[in-house]
């Protein structure tokens, strides 16, 4: 219990989120586009986190309800309280990798945040050929797109060499000292 | 109109129609673009998902070059790309976030760069001033399709209404279209999903495309690559989850305007599509 209360004010010290606040109106689940998806809606996630118990926070964090937000921001633009949800589910995001927790449905997801990452750290753009084959390859998606390849190709929207900016040491300083020197590194 | 540019990866990449109307517009319209040098990446979703100091610093790298390099205006096409900007602009207001990032990325940060939106240059502009340039009025039904990115964060981005914005529909009559009333006007398409859960974006995007087409649209009017790419490179999935298939096309606001202006369909990218555009 005690546990719990200090991760829910960890929630509020990282994000500015008062979970109390919520009143259970439900307009976020109303205009959430994936709800009928998620393991639980975001006006029930807010309910878990009120509850106060470990068991209820470990739920969310384990749920593939954080993983398919798109952060389309539709629920903050519709709440009455004007609470950050989309912030809430970034944060509970980096917690579910930290604590190990992640739900199956993240897999895909994970692994397409992290090519997209290693091109820009590599590169300083996104290389787009170089994601998909590094998805590729986490995924063992081998064939996907397959199909559309060739056409992006013809319509010149496929670059075989990727764009370079000249400073990568920046990038790779900004990336030293930001997300490989955090705990949520290695999903 | 001399305006500070930040194309972003997109543009330059499966996007690049949008950069070859945005650019052959702005010519059109005398409006110099002038790029940042040796932009990065923004770190678009994956950056703010997976760490929030990177998703901070990537942008602010962006927008210390713009300031080291003399702009104070910078244009920024790519909706995701905008939000991220502004979202990071908004963050950096708070000094301890401010002093981390600027210890990061060794470049002073001021934190002063006016970023807007193509929408919001095309306004700047002027409608009237674009009406008076028209030679081929854009005599069409269309859905204006703003998505997500755009509007909302309403309390940081301030642009537009957040549930029934107007400012495409207003630039679209302008030059000769009508802007058909909608539902889907700010639905999300799917966004980075592409790629990771493609079947999500077909049904959310199906949903979209199907509003428009049942009002009537010709065709659909976006802002923001990601949006576009999801709507018609993703047309043989969405199909696929749609009773009846769709074949109407979804065009940037800047080929809309360049075709009104007179600018040829392969200038404009028009040939780039996935779904054949003939208006």
């Amino acid at each position: 219990m005690t546990e719990n209360k200090n991760k829910v004010s960890d929630l509020q010290s990282h994000t500015g989120v008062e979970v109390m606040r919520c009143y259970q109106c439900g307009k976020c689940t109303a205009g959430c586009v994936l709800a009928s998806e998620m393991n639980f809606p975001p006006s029930y996630v807010m309910r878990l986190l009120q509850t106060g118990s470990k068991e209820n926070y470990d739920k969310v964090i384990s749920s593939n309800s954080i993983w398919l937000c798109l952060n389309c921001e539709n629920c903050l633009g519709r709440c009455p309280m004007e609470i950050d949800i989309p912030k809430m589910m970034d944060y509970l995001r980096t917690q579910s990798i930290s604590e190990n927790k992640l739900h199956p449905d993240s897999k895909p997801i994970l692994a397409f945040h992290q090519s997209f990452l290693n091109s820009v750290k590599y590169t300083g753009r996104l290389y787009e050929v170089g994601l998909i084959l590094d998805f590729k390859l986490r995924t063992f998606r081998l064939a996907q797109d397959i199909a559309i390849a060739p056409s992006m190709y013809l319509k010149g929207k496929l670059h075989l060499l990727p764009e370079r900016i000249k400073d990568r040491m920046s990038m790779k300083r900004i990336f030293a000292k930001t997300i490989e020197t955090a705990k949520t590194t290695h999903p | 109109m001399k305006i500070g540019f930040y194309p972003g990866c997109s543009l330059t990449g499966s996007s690049r129609e949008y950069n070859e109307s945005v650019v052959a517009l702005a010519k059109a319209l005398d409006i110099e673009l002038i790029e940042i040098n040796d932009w990065n990446c923004c770190g678009a979703t994956a950056a703010h998902v997976m760490n929030e100091e990177l998703s901070l610093s990537l942008p602010a790298r962006i927008m210390a070059l713009a300031e080291a390099q003399g702009l104070t205006e910078v244009v920024v096409p790519c909706a995701a790309c905008y939000n991220r900007l502004k979202v990071t602009q908004h963050e950096l207001e708070d000094e301890t976030k401010r002093s981390s990032v600027v210890e990061i990325l060794k470049l002073p940060y001021k934190g002063d760069l006016k970023i807007i939106n193509v929408l919001q240059m095309l306004e700047a502009y002027g409608t009237e001033n674009i009406k008076a340039r028209v030679t081929h009025p854009f005599a069409h039904k269309v859905a204006c399709y703003y998505g997500c990115l755009l509007v909302r964060p309403h309390s940081i981005l301030k642009f537009d209404r957040v549930e029934d914005p107007q400012s495409m529909d207003s630039l679209i009559r302008g030059i000769g279209g009508t802007a058909l009333d909608w539902a889907f006007k700010t639905e999300c398409c799917g966004a980075g999903f592409s790629v990771s859960r493609t079947d999500i974006v077909a049904k959310l995007s199906g949903n979209v495309l199907k509003d428009a087409y049942e009002r009537g649209a010709e065709a659909l009017i976006v802002a923001c690559p990601l949006c576009q790419s999801n709507l018609d490179m993703r047309r043989g999935a969405i199909n696929k989850s749609l009773e009846t298939p769709i074949d109407i096309p979804v065009i940037y606001i800047t080929q809309a305007i360049g075709l009104a202006l007179g600018i040829g369909a392969k200038e404009l990218g028009l040939k780039r599509h996935f779904v054949t555009v003939e208006l």
